[in-house]
């Protein structure tokens, strides 16, 4: 569990309400679990209760009571309008262009929004293997935008990556054009410290926000590159009351459910 | 026709040292038992394919099952690591672990492909990324109509293809429902299938939704109630999430999971032997 900061809500509820504000009432969003599912959750709880949550599991708008613990959980099934096989989320729903935004974490991330979720080390002879791509890269390339939420750090924000698994803006502006992706990449990165986003021109991501209690000079700090921030960098807006109620029920039920003792994600 | 049998002599039968098996379950009715089985048969050279390996895959690379691995995404979900997976990758214990691995996209693509019995899928997928430098099974494909440049995988066409479902009928057809994943679509592209299930019932009941694979198209059928632990089977028992937190450490450490092998596994002849053994450690714990 991350710790408070003395603001009265831990660094994980910050980041899935920032998450969850991005989210306009009735998106389409392709879900994973962790701090993107509570975020999607969080909107649909509030102020976007007609956003349909689309697991890679196959649940086409699932309407979960509780968190889930993998993509496939029952609850998503019961709760979905319609449940549909691994292929076909993947070619007729997601390949296809029907999903507007598409939640992505990873274990590095580029200045342009690149993302590495392979290896840490040499592919051949890594230091950590880790998971691997999953549905990444193409949701990555064929959502309408991707939202990224990871902690921030100069070993996640890195000046290069040990592997590409999924594209962001790939090398700077014409990339993503040239590769013939149909998607428009990245539009926000959540971290524990603050917003980033992509400059029009550039495409390389550009601090916007700083999260209650943190710094311009945290997120710089923080990050592998020289991190550009913006002229008009602005506070985050503090968890309301009402949205860390909402978070909150929803994490209860995750826990009393998993019998878990009061984890975040 | 299917033969209904026990999971051994499916086992027995069906996996043969060194073929391509598939054990496919996307979160839900994941075919445990029936890689325990393959363990305790102490099958060699295997060539694993999953999108997901999970626990199960940890379980059979731990205990030296495996020489490949074809997948997509490896790790414990909702949980971290593959201790056992990662251990076999980054310091080749029990054994070095060649990967071949692929985004979810393109293994369903290649699944459905194999499943047509068509040599290579098509699909909008891979470009600008790391991995068609290190899958030699990922190419691309223009197509003959537009000139648009698309990826291509090569069909999966596995030796076995094994999953676990709620039920069988007497002459062995199967039907499973709630998330169905790639299930249809492995039986379909193996060789030869192993459908493990909850039970038999007299007749299968129409259901909004359901898989049904006709008994033609599976060569074993094996009654094993509870197979699918620690995932979960819809509508008979729901997933044992405290397991998944515990493999965490018990994975981490080679003796640790050499004990839990012997106990759980070698130590057992069934799937009601397993499931005694993990209400033990429950209840010792």
């Amino acid at each position: 569990m991350s710790a408070a900061g003395g603001e009265g809500f831990t660094t994980d509820e910050m980041m899935a309400v920032a998450a969850a504000r991005h989210l306009d009432d009735g998106t389409v969003c392709f879900v994973g679990i962790g701090l993107p599912s509570q975020a999607a959750n969080l909107a649909r709880a509030t102020h976007a209760p007609r956003c349909v949550l689309i697991y890679e599991s196959g649940t086409i708008g699932a309407k979960p009571t509780r968190l889930p613990l993998s993509i496939g959980d029952g609850e998503l099934a019961e709760t979905a309008d319609a449940v549909v096989s691994v292929p076909e989320i993947f070619s007729y729903w997601l390949q296809a262009g029907r999903i507007n935004l598409g939640f992505l974490g990873a274990a590095q991330i580029d200045r342009f929004g690149n993302l590495n979720t392979t290896v840490v080390g040499a592919y051949d002879h890594p230091t950590v293997r880790l998971p691997g791509a999953g549905g990444a890269p193409e949701i990555a390339s064929s959502c309408r935008e991707t939202l990224v939420m990871l902690r921030q750090t100069r070993r996640t924000f890195v000046e290069e990556l040990d592997f590409r698994t999924s594209v962001g803006y790939g090398e700077g502006p014409g990339s993503r054009e040239r590769l013939g992706l149909l998607g428009g990449g990245v539009s926000a990165v959540v971290t524990d410290i603050g917003i980033l986003e992509p400059d029009p021109q550039s495409c390389e991501l550009v601090l916007t926000h700083t999260h209650p209690g943190k710094s311009v000079d945290d997120a710089r700090t923080a990050t592998g590159w020289a991190l550009r921030v913006s002229d008009a960098v602005r506070a985050t807006e503090a968890p309301t009351e009402v949205e860390l109620a909402a978070l909150r029920s929803l994490r209860y039920a995750d826990e009393e459910w998993a019998g878990l003792g009061g984890g975040g994600a | 026709m299917a033969d209904i049998v026990t999971l051994a002599e499916a086992v027995a039968a069906h996996v043969h040292d060194g073929d391509t098996v598939a054990l496919e379950g996307f979160t839900h009715l994941i075919p445990s038992a029936a890689g325990h089985e393959v363990i305790r048969q102490r099958r060699r050279g295997l060539t694993l394919v999953r999108m997901t390996p999970d626990i199960i895959y940890d379980q059979m690379i731990g205990a030296a099952c495996a020489q490949q691995l074809i997948f997509s995404w490896g790790g414990n979900p909702g949980v971290g690591s593959l201790h056992r997976f990662r251990d076999a990758v980054e310091h080749g214990w029990p054994a070095p672990l060649a990967l071949q691995e692929h985004s979810h996209a393109g293994m369903a693509a290649a699944y459905a492909a194999g499943a047509a019995r068509l040599p290579f899928a098509v699909l909008r997928g891979y470009a600008g990324t790391g991995l068609p430098q290190v899958t030699t099974s990922i190419a691309s494909v223009t197509c003959p109509f537009t000139g648009e440049v698309l990826a291509a995988v090569p069909a999966l066409r596995p030796d076995v293809g094994i999953i676990h479902a709620q039920q069988a009928d007497p002459d062995g057809n199967v039907q499973l429902w709630g998330i169905s994943g790639v299930q249809k679509e492995v039986v379909l592209a193996s060789e030869r299938s192993i459908v493990t299930v909850e039970e038999i019932v007299p007749h299968l009941e129409a259901r909004p939704g359901a898989v049904v694979l006709p008994s033609w198209v599976i060569s074993a059928v094996a009654v094993v109630p509870g197979g699918a632990h620690p995932s979960y089977a819809h509508d008979y028992y729901s997933r044992d999430n405290g397991f998944y937190r515990r493999w965490d450490a018990v994975s981490r450490d080679r003796d640790v999971f050499s004990r839990w092998l012997q106990t759980h596994v070698y130590d057992t002849a069934d799937v009601a032997g397993y499931h005694r053994a993990v209400e033990h450690e429950r209840i010792g714990a």
